[in-house]
């Protein structure tokens, strides 16, 4: 009875928040630099050919729906990924950042921008990085990008913490390792951001996530990753309802934990990096989109990685909308406001559920 | 550059001892013209003021906190760690007080042989105490300026944020480091300026232009100095000053805006073209973006002495883009 129930309110979940996600790209389509700006008008009513048909297909076409759709599924990736490392480390503090994905991101874009520079014929005032300059080419960086770079780091990120956990078997080493190579690769991107402070404002952008250039080509790229990640995640989820209930018993039932694991992280590494390369650090929707289902609904790992997956993509969407309307024409940092909207949120269920049931929402 | 040097103690005291001579060679020979004499006494006695004013007296400036600094004298030993006052020490010719500055100041070439205080965020207060300064020329936003002024140095806080400010941070430097005609170097500047506007073909004037300073996107709205002296070349901003000095805009507005010349430095160029919607801007499109080298760069967004230099080469790059339109 009471399964039957969560079931049904599952699905009343997901069928409410794929409304939402509707709503969202409808509303990101009509929201630009001018506010509430309807261009659906221009787009259908105006002559074929005229100036404001080919303006406003551009900017719905080009510009509002690439971006809103992608920002939809980055925050659908880092909702998967936040509930998937939650399962993994059976720690609700997890997020996708916590195995050095995060930080290798960061690193490899101050190295990025830091060479770059040196392109761009930047004052030196370190030898490092005229030597630096000399022996890489860096023509290739540029040609392969922030993007590239961002990529890249996060994965070689999470290998570093790999390989400092010497494996995947022992949960705690894995969390340990993460958080030392989170401190060590910060710092190393603290000092290049000394050598090279004209990248300072740049590195600031990615730091806090964005979504303002996120066009067709990186929209497509998400969504391509997030059903293959969302698929394979699924499909292992049951590693997840097992480990849940210890690490001794999941291997007593037969789960063959170490290849499991590894698979686990591959997909929570690739969804990560995935997102983070193209729309930076964005704060908060990782950790904040399991609770959020997990308030609402007792769910499976297999639903919660589905749910969560949905309630990032609304919360970062929403968040993308009140970014560029709340002072249009200017925009406000995204990662502000997603760690707004998902903390407050939280906060108030924390509050309204009370001390006896804070538990289940923490 | 060299004539400024009269303003030191040691020029004071010949001066001092001319008056002397001059004023007793008229006492002795003319008996009794004490008309003369009391002229000539009178003379002294002001030149002596002066020379006391100048070297033992204290120099007041009231800096750009507010704070009203004293100095027992004319400040022979500066560290300046803002490229742009770096620039105003040198353009009011006392450049060769310096004795060290910040990672970033680059102009004039002379600066770059000085030791170096760190620069940014990594400011090196004991660097800097070592070079026994007697005046630290920094901007605000810095806890650098308490710490300083606990270890006893004396610091002037200068924050020129816009053509008005420069004017004001070029007196008030003029008067800390006593050069009487600081306000030559504001008149050249505004002079220069003036030229580059009035050599602006008609063709140019009315041009819609953004000026991006920060892949961010920041761009330079009305407001800021850059915008300001967009304006005075004659060219509309598409930033409205409505929105502050440096908005960080959506970019969509951009392209609904669509500028005919855009103005980037080299590193902000990486990859505009490939934002979504970009390739379609008029600028993009019809050849009209001006891509600045780093040097340029450096000289474009520091507000100091240096800024009819910057309406120089952002007046060069309209006439380049204005050209380069009507041929296509």
């Amino acid at each position: 009875m009471e399964m039957a129930a969560a079931s049904r309110r599952a699905s009343a979940l997901a069928l409410s928040l794929l409304l939402s996600s509707m709503v969202l790209v409808l509303l990101g389509v009509c929201i630009g630099s001018t506010g509430f700006g309807n261009l659906l008008n221009d787009l259908f009513s105006a002559a074929p050919g005229s100036p404001e048909r080919a303006m406003a297909e551009q900017i719905v076409w080009n510009i509002r729906l690439p971006r809103t759709m992608g920002a939809w599924a980055a925050g659908a990736l880092l909702g998967l990924a936040g509930a998937l490392a939650q399962g993994l480390f059976r720690n609700p503090l997890a997020d996708p950042y916590l195995l050095g994905s995060a930080t290798g991101a960061a690193l490899a874009v101050a190295l990025a921008l830091a060479l770059m520079g040196g392109a761009a014929g930047m004052v030196g005032g370190s030898a490092v990085k005229a030597v630096v300059i000399s022996v890489v080419s860096t023509h290739w960086l540029v040609r392969f990008g922030l993007t590239g770079a961002a990529f890249f780091g996060a994965i070689l990120g999470v290998l570093l913490t790999l390989a400092l956990a010497r494996g995947v078997q022992h949960t705690l080493r894995l969390l340990l390792a993460g958080v030392v190579v989170g401190v060590v690769l910060g710092a190393a991107t603290s000092l290049v951001l000394v050598f090279s402070p004209d990248s300072l404002q740049a590195m600031q952008a990615f730091l806090l996530g964005s979504t303002s250039f996120v066009g067709w080509a990186a929209c497509l790229l998400m969504l391509a990753i997030l059903p293959m990640c969302a698929v394979a995640a699924w499909s292992l989820s049951r590693t997840l309802d097992g480990l849940s209930l210890g690490e001794a018993t999941a291997a007593s039932l037969g789960l063959p934990l170490v290849p499991l694991r590894a698979a686990l992280i591959a997909i929570l590494a690739l969804a990560t990096g995935t997102a983070v390369a193209q729309t930076g650090l964005i704060a908060f929707v990782g950790l904040a989109a399991p609770h959020l289902v997990r308030s609402v609904v007792r769910v499976t790992h297999g639903q919660l990685m589905l749910l969560a997956s949905l309630t990032g993509g609304v919360l970062l969407s929403s968040a993308d909308l009140l970014a560029r309307w709340l002072i249009a024409p200017q925009e406000l940092p995204v990662g502000v406001l997603t760690a707004v909207l998902g903390g407050s949120y939280l906060l108030w269920l924390m509050h309204r559920s009370g001390n006896t049931l804070s538990g289940r929402v923490i | 550059m060299r004539l400024q040097t009269r303003a030191t103690p040691s020029s004071c005291g010949n001066s001092l001892s001319l008056g002397q001579i001059h004023g007793g060679t008229i006492a002795a020979d003319f008996e009794g013209i004490t008309f003369v004499i009391h002229i000539n006494l009178s003379r002294l006695l002001a030149a002596a003021a002066l020379c006391l004013a100048l070297s033992s007296h204290a120099i007041q400036v009231v800096d750009d906190r507010g704070v009203t600094v004293t100095l027992a004298a004319v400040p022979q030993r500066i560290v300046s760690v803002l490229p742009s006052l770096t620039e105003t020490v040198c353009a009011l010719g006392q450049c060769q007080r310096l004795v060290g500055v910040d990672r970033n100041s680059n102009w004039p070439d002379s600066v770059k042989l000085l030791p170096q205080v760190g620069g940014g965020l990594d400011l090196n207060v004991e660097s800097i105490v070592a070079l026994r300064p007697d005046v630290v020329l920094m901007a605000a936003s810095s806890r650098l300026a308490e710490r300083l002024e606990a270890l006893g140095l004396k610091v002037v806080v200068c924050e020129p944020k816009t053509h008005k400010d420069v004017q004001r941070v070029i007196a008030t430097l003029g008067r800390l480091l006593n050069v009487p005609d600081a306000q030559k170097v504001w008149l050249a500047i505004d002079a220069n300026m003036q030229a580059a506007a009035r050599s602006l073909p008609q063709s140019v004037r009315g041009k819609r232009v953004y000026f991006e300073v920060n892949s961010g996107p920041y761009g330079a709205g009305e407001s800021s100095f850059i915008g300001e002296t967009l304006t005075r070349l004659g060219v509309i901003n598409i930033l409205p000053g409505t929105l502050g000095p440096f908005p960080k805009i959506n970019p969509e507005f951009v392209v609904r805006a669509n500028p005919d010349v855009i103005m980037v430095g080299a590193r902000g160029f990486e990859g505009m073209t490939d934002r979504p919607g970009w390739s379609n801007i008029r600028a993009i499109r019809e050849d009209g973006v001006c891509v600045f080298a780093l040097d340029q760069s450096d000289v474009l967004v520091r507000p100091g002495p240096r800024m009819a230099e910057a309406a120089i080469i952002m007046a060069k790059c309209l006439v380049d883009k204005a050209h380069g339109a009507k041929k296509s």
